[in-house]
């Protein structure tokens, strides 16, 4: 197999990645691991939690999708993956080691100059885990450049948890504070009962000021969590969230992701709740 | 800039002397459709008359084309399309739609196929009088003053060509004898009596100044409403506008036991349903209002926040060809005025 690295000359080339490993992490979602069959590309691919990439299945298209590892961690890109369309569709029919195409990283990605030397309070809902597991991981990994920090998730069941194992595991960290919630507890359960903003309940004291906080989630918890995060007295710029559009370019070129003059893909998808009141459209 | 003079007897022998840098392109009327398309004969170009329906962003950012092809070993990108070309008869509004796709498609990261077809292409100007639709003085692109090679202005008994490029002057070299150096205070005088009188010729006109603010304070208005209980989506106006760059990939499989294909780019337009819609069946922007408020929102207030100018260039084909008259002058007189259009 011959490795061409046109993105240099052409943004829109699509370079050749192996799926390494691949598991489902509930039904219908799967964990992917892929990394550039150029091993210089793979260790020196380089992004900022947030950002996300184009993944293409030649014949089938090329769809976006939010980097769910860490750039501490280099080498290996993750991605957690819902079965929603037919890219996805192909995607799920890929054995380990088949070859992938992806391009990127696209997009702002979280503000970490902003972050650092603050407390930060992740806010996750179902999915929206995935592309915030990326600065979760950032802060444990520079652990020194942050103040506390609290990852709240929230999912309906027990059954719809992401990263279960992993996510339990972190419990047992002493320099992270995580608080898990299900809607309702269809199984064996041990952790809280209810949406995720009941969890704010049990958060001790926060500096606002001090505080940043990023979310992401179905469009139906943004509300309530802003509103938990407003009655903190978080300022509106310290409150990050990253949104979904349909991007079909990633490089603000093809206009699918437009909104009054700005690009989702080039200056989001992160987009602080400042910006949801200044640009319209947004949430 | 040097500006030269041109007795009309030369024109058509320098014109045609310019297939040295390139393969003619023009307006030309083929099949009774006027088109830019390639110049076969002199004598099919049309200057300054009926414009082309479909703009000139056509021979930079194609209606569709093959942007890769792939196969087993992956994606192998095609430019096979770019040559080297000479673009004849481009009005000022023209060469200002593409100055605004140039902010879309030069800014980093830099589109390659565009990129690679505005380098290889000269733009020799000509000037035009307004038609009834054209009001691209209210639009400030009546003139032009940068982004072309050459630019001729007919006088009728001379030519002033201005020469706006390195390039351009290495075409004057080719053929000098046919320019002249000594424009003199009367030649100078036929100028500016022409551009008055085509100042005077603008049917159609606007305030356009007003429109980001215009736009922004009436974003709930009915009048928004009126309109998209109108349109049919159809998605002509995008299609027409020389500032319209949306555009949307698909991959075309080969019939071949082989994975082998290619990967098309096409016009795509806003004002499609299906514009917004993401996997999993939401639509962020499924109303015909919210679609139809993206497409004025772009042309008469988003893009001067980015780029200090509005995407209209006032060419009027939007008023030529919406078939409900929903365009920049029937929306921005509604908006400005509150008051739906008479019927």
């Amino acid at each position: 197999m011959t490795v061409c690295n046109h993105s240099d000359e052409n943004p829109f080339q699509p370079e050749a990645a192996r799926i390494v490993r691949q598991y489902d992490l509930i039904e219908d979602h799967r964990f992917f691991q892929v990394r550039f069959l150029d091993m210089e590309r793979a260790m020196t691919f380089t992004y900022n939690p947030g950002q996300f990439l184009m993944l293409s299945i030649p014949g089938v298209g090329e769809a976006p999708f939010s980097i769910s590892s860490t750039p501490s961690r280099p080498g290996i890109l993750e991605l957690g993956i819902r079965r929603m369309g037919k890219v996805t569709e192909a995607l799920f029919n890929k054995s380990d080691n088949d070859v992938v195409y992806i391009r990127g990283p696209y997009g702002n990605g979280f503000n970490l100059d902003q972050m650092r030397g603050k407390d930060i309070l992740i806010v996750a809902g179902g999915l929206g885990v995935i592309p915030l597991r990326s600065i979760l991981y950032y802060v444990l990994d520079n652990r020194d450049q942050f103040e506390r920090l609290f990852f709240l998730y929230g999912v309906r069941t027990p059954e719809e948890m992401l990263f279960r194992t992993e996510f339990f595991q972190l419990k047992e960290r002493h320099d992270i504070e995580c608080l898990y919630t299900v809607d309702k507890a269809t199984t064996e359960w041990s952790e809280d009962v209810g949406v995720v903003t009941k969890l704010f309940t049990k958060l001790p004291e926060i500096d606002p000021h001090q505080t940043n906080a990023v979310i992401c989630g179905p469009p139906v918890m943004y509300k309530y969590v802003i509103q938990e995060l407003l009655k903190l007295k978080l300022p509106k710029n310290q409150i990050q969230m990253t949104l979904e559009r349909r991007m079909k370019c990633g490089l603000g070129k093809c206009g699918h992701c437009a909104l009054d003059h700005i690009y989702t893909c080039m200056d989001g998808p992160v987009f602080t709740y400042w910006d949801t009141l200044h640009f319209r459209e947004l949430i | 800039m040097r500006i030269l003079k041109m007795q009309p007897k030369f024109f058509q022998e320098f014109i045609e002397s310019l297939n040295k840098f390139g393969t003619i392109y023009g307006p030309v009327k083929k099949d009774g459709v006027l088109k830019y398309d390639r110049v076969e004969a002199f004598d099919e170009v049309v200057f300054d008359g009926e414009r082309p329906m479909i703009p000139i962003k056509k021979l930079f950012h194609p209606k569709k084309f093959d942007m890769f092809h792939f196969d087993k070993d992956g994606f192998t990108p095609d430019y096979s399309s770019i040559e080297k070309r000479v673009i004849i008869g481009v009005p000022p509004c023209e060469i200002h739609s593409l100055l605004r796709l140039d902010e879309i498609f030069m800014e980093r990261p830099v589109d390659p196929y565009y990129a690679k077809q505005r380098e290889n292409s000269a733009i020799i100007g000509y000037s035009c009088l307004p038609g009834e639709s054209c009001f691209c003085k209210s639009t400030g692109t009546d003139i032009v003053e940068e982004g072309f090679d050459l630019f001729f202005v007919n006088l009728g008994k001379f030519y002033l060509v201005w020469v706006g490029s390195s390039l351009g002057h290495d075409m004057v070299l080719e053929r000098e004898d046919y320019f002249d150096e000594n424009v003199t205070h009367n030649d100078i005088e036929e100028y500016i009596d022409w551009r008055q009188a085509r100042d005077k010729m603008f049917k159609a006109s606007f305030d356009f100044k007003s429109m980001p603010d215009i736009m922004e304070l009436s974003y709930n208005s009915p009048i928004w409403d009126y309109f998209a209980d109108k349109c049919l989506s159809c998605g002509q106006c995008s299609m027409v506008c020389p500032t319209c760059n949306c555009y949307t990939v698909t991959d075309v499989l080969e019939v071949s036991p082989d994975t082998k294909g290619r990967r098309e780019r096409y016009w795509d337009s806003c004002m499609f349903v299906d514009y917004s819609l993401v996997a999993g069946g939401h639509n962020f922007r499924g109303a015909r209002a919210d679609r139809l408020k993206l497409w004025y929102t772009h042309k008469l207030k988003a893009y001067a926040n980015e780029y200090g100018k509005p995407a209209c260039i006032g060419c009027g084909r939007c008023v030529r060809t919406c078939p409900v008259d929903i365009n920049v002058l029937t929306v921005a007189q509604a908006l400005t005025e509150m008051e739906v259009p008479a019927q």
